[in-house]
């Protein structure tokens, strides 16, 4: 049975941006900082550090070695690195956390897509015997899974557009969005297919961001926090790789991940989805089985910015401050890797 | 109070220049597979997998646990990617115990690999750029430092290769089989970074190498005896910044009392049995003595000279025959754990170092900066 005493005290990040003329190190030192100070925690403190990126962004292998400077690691400090999402690197911390031994935890999350072309990089991480060669990319697949979800009955294009709308919408209240703005459904559907039935506006930006977070747990967790976000479930499926293998139009994984961290279906004040394809979305609300009217991705989501090994861990940070600052009590963060929600992790937070 | 974790199933693959005849799944299986067998567990028994290795540039796959997810019976399962330089195996099995010590599953099955001859491993090392001086380029002035400051002789790192490529004999898993190595040939083998000699520096292998983790209560009632692991540690410090000392440096230091502080060991020298310590480049034996608080400084030469460090020795270390003998990069720090508990288990076979009941792993990478250590014994604490 894992502790459910540890929290979200601390957090920052950076606007998502098309091109951020820092480098990922500069991108982190400065939201590592705030995330600390907004803490009161002294980095010396810090009782364990763990990051998530990827070095084919980069595109230099041990690119993460060079993020270690955000962490300030001298004198030596206890860290790991996971070649995955932010949301895969709190929970990391989160179980590093339930041995007792220390109370806080930095965990940051970066990634820069601007040096690469994401379409060709991201084709890279399909089996490369049976799938790379083809060449195909996220929006493709992504394609697939929309064509999929239409076949189906489950959902029309109208129900992606209107995804878009409010998620633009909901946007224009994050400072940090990349994409934000009053969009009618109809002007939407009158663009033109890029990998029918998904039309521009259902993709992703492509951003360059980075976040931090701070955990603490128990009495420590209470004394750096006011209103700590109290980590009540935290769970990770994976599923199988070959997309033909699965029902594209479900996410299973997410489903037992939910069940998982304790996830009874009930209401939830806020819920931030990692779905970077507007398709995506329902598929995920369905999976949780959330409401038609539940208050998802208030900040645009993974629509309006996509800082890729850091969007997880924003969807984290979104929920979080929104229970530290008193707006909700109780929320879900969802973060995924791989194609077409292969793999889903959910974050159950609450207030006191 | 944390569960304690104990290592009940080892598998290795036999590491080679070209697994020519495996895919990367093939490969992974062929070591996950026996770390099942040696458990006497099925895959439906393994609760979650962590898998680690070193860059995805060197096999040129973004994020492979992805599609290796199927061959290790992944689905529905969490499954965790570490990297953390050279020490990565190291952190990948200290992973998979968290997840048994802080009881979120029940049994773990933790893997690292590496398959070098899928791309070029010192294009990778230096960063994906050309001109790259490579891992025996970076370390070279280090260990001229440590011999400049110990006085130790040319001959020793002369004699930690000859060592371990005649331990490795008795290894069937190793990479490198050179039953006729001698000092002369090491020291008319070719100067590859000075004073690395070809001899002196290990090799660029294929390789795959997991246990199963699990609880006390499981670990009691296994087959066979289990290691349990009595500490682990990381620490991490930066590369490079003005009065940093690589030779001996800080993170390995604190990582090494971290682990003999947590396990009760007041005299490393003397508590601890067997070692299997990260050694790629044969000096690096003598530095880690050193670095490790195992000998005091200039002494960590001088138990190599002595033969303290042979299987016969006082103080054995990588009786398997170590990196020196097989390096699949993201492999080699899990391979040194695993060791580890096998000697303790007093499952390791022909170089089983006899009365081994406490053990040290370590594994170490980047610059010298990521450290990764446990302490594994014959019995629970």
């Amino acid at each position: 049975m894992a502790a459910t005493d540890i929290a979200v005290v601390g957090y920052a990040q950076t606007p998502s941006v098309r091109m951020a003329r820092e480098s990922e190190v500069q991108l982190l030192v400065p939201i590592v900082s705030e995330a600390l100070a907004r803490a009161g925690l002294d980095r010396r403190e810090v009782g364990f550090t763990c990051a998530g990126s990827c070095d084919y962004l980069t595109g230099g292998p041990f690119a993460f070695v060079s993020n270690l400077e955000a962490a300030g690691a001298w004198p030596p400090i206890s860290e790991s690195h996971v070649e995955m999402d932010g949301a895969w690197a709190l929970y990391e911390a989160w179980v590093r956390l339930q041995h007792g031994d220390i109370d806080t935890a930095l965990v940051f999350g970066s990634g820069k897509s601007s040096p690469s072309k994401p379409e060709e990089m991201w084709a890279q991480q399909l089996d490369p015997y049976y799938l790379a060669p083809l060449g195909v990319d996220p929006a493709s697949l992504a394609g697939i899974q929309a064509r999929a979800l239409l076949d189906s009955g489950k959902a029309t294009e109208r129900d992606f557009a209107e995804v878009v709308a409010r998620n633009r919408r909901n946007a224009k209240n994050n400072p940090n969005a990349q994409v934000a703005g009053d969009y009618s459904v109809e002007a939407l559907l009158e663009a033109p297919y890029v990998r029918a039935p998904l039309r521009a506006h259902d993709f992703p930006p492509i951003s360059d961001g980075a976040v931090a977070v701070v955990l603490a747990r128990g009495d420590r967790a209470r004394a750096l926090c006011d209103r700590p976000a109290w980590i009540r479930g935290l769970d990770h499926r994976i599923e199988v790789h070959q997309p033909g293998m699965r029902d594209l139009t479900s996410s299973t994984s997410t489903t037992l991940a939910a069940r998982k961290a304790g996830y009874d279906g009930g209401p939830l004040d806020v819920i931030e989805l990692s779905s970077t394809f507007s398709p995506q979305e329902l598929i995920l609300r369905e999976a949780l089985g959330l409401a038609a009217d539940a208050n998802v991705n208030p900040s645009g989501g993974a629509l309006a910015a996509n800082p890729v090994m850091a969007t997880g861990l924003v969807r984290i940070v979104e929920v979080a401050q929104r229970i530290v600052e008193g707006s909700a009590h109780s929320g879900l963060a969802h973060a995924t890797g791989g194609q077409v929600l292969q793999h889903n992790l959910v974050c159950l937070m609450e207030g006191d | 109070m944390a569960e304690q974790c104990a290592v009940i199933g080892i598998g290795q693959t036999h590491h080679k220049k070209k697994r020519a005849d495996v895919s990367i799944p093939g490969l992974l299986r062929e070591a996950a597979t026996r770390a099942l067998e040696d458990a006497e567990c099925t895959w439906a028994d393994i609760d979650a997998v962590v898998i680690g290795k070193a860059p995805d540039a060197f096999e040129g796959i973004v994020q492979p646990e992805l599609f290796l997810a199927d061959a290790l019976g992944g689905a529905g399962k969490p499954m965790l990617r570490v990297h953390t330089a050279g020490s990565v195996g190291g952190s990948t099995f200290i992973v998979g115990a968290h997840l048994i010590e802080s009881r979120i599953h029940e049994r773990v099955l933790a893997i690292a690999w590496e398959k070098q001859s899928e791309g070029n491993a010192q294009w990778g090392l230096a960063g994906g750029r050309g001109r790259g001086i490579g891992a025996g380029g970076a370390f070279a002035p280090w260990i001229r430092a440590y011999i400049e400051k110990t006085g130790a002789p040319e001959y020793i790192g002369w004699q930690v290769a000859v060592k371990d490529r005649l331990n490795a004999l008795k290894n069937p898993y190793a990479h490198l089989h050179l039953p006729d190595i001698t000092i002369e040939t090491v020291k008319e083998s070719a100067m590859l970074w000075d004073p690395l000699r070809f001899l002196e520096s290990c090799p660029s292998s294929d390789g795959a190498c997991a246990v199963v983790l699990t609880n006390e209560a499981n670990g009691k009632k296994a087959a066979k005896p289990a290691a349990w692991v009595a500490a682990t540690a990381v620490k991490s410090e930066l590369g490079q910044f003005p009065g940093r000392d690589p030779v001996r440096p800080q993170a390995g230091v604190e990582c090494a009392h971290d682990v003999y502080t947590q396990a009760g060991i007041g005299v490393p020298r003397q508590e601890i049995d067997v070692a299997e310590i990260y050694v790629p480049f044969s000096w690096y034996e003598p530095m880690w003595l050193e670095g490790h608080d195992i000998a005091g400084p200039g002494e960590g030469w001088k138990m190599v000279e002595s033969g303290d460090t042979e299987m016969t020795g006082s103080f054995p270390v990588n009786a398997s025959g170590g990196v020196l003998s097989s390096n699949p990069i993201g492999a080699s720090g899990m391979l040194r754990f695993a060791e580890a508990a096998l000697q303790v288990r007093g499952l390791a076979g022909e170089h089983q170092v006899d009365g081994a009941r406490t053990a040290l792993a370590q594994a170490y990478g980047g610059a010298a900066q990521y450290f990764a250590m446990a302490i594994l014994r014959n019995h629970p604490a």
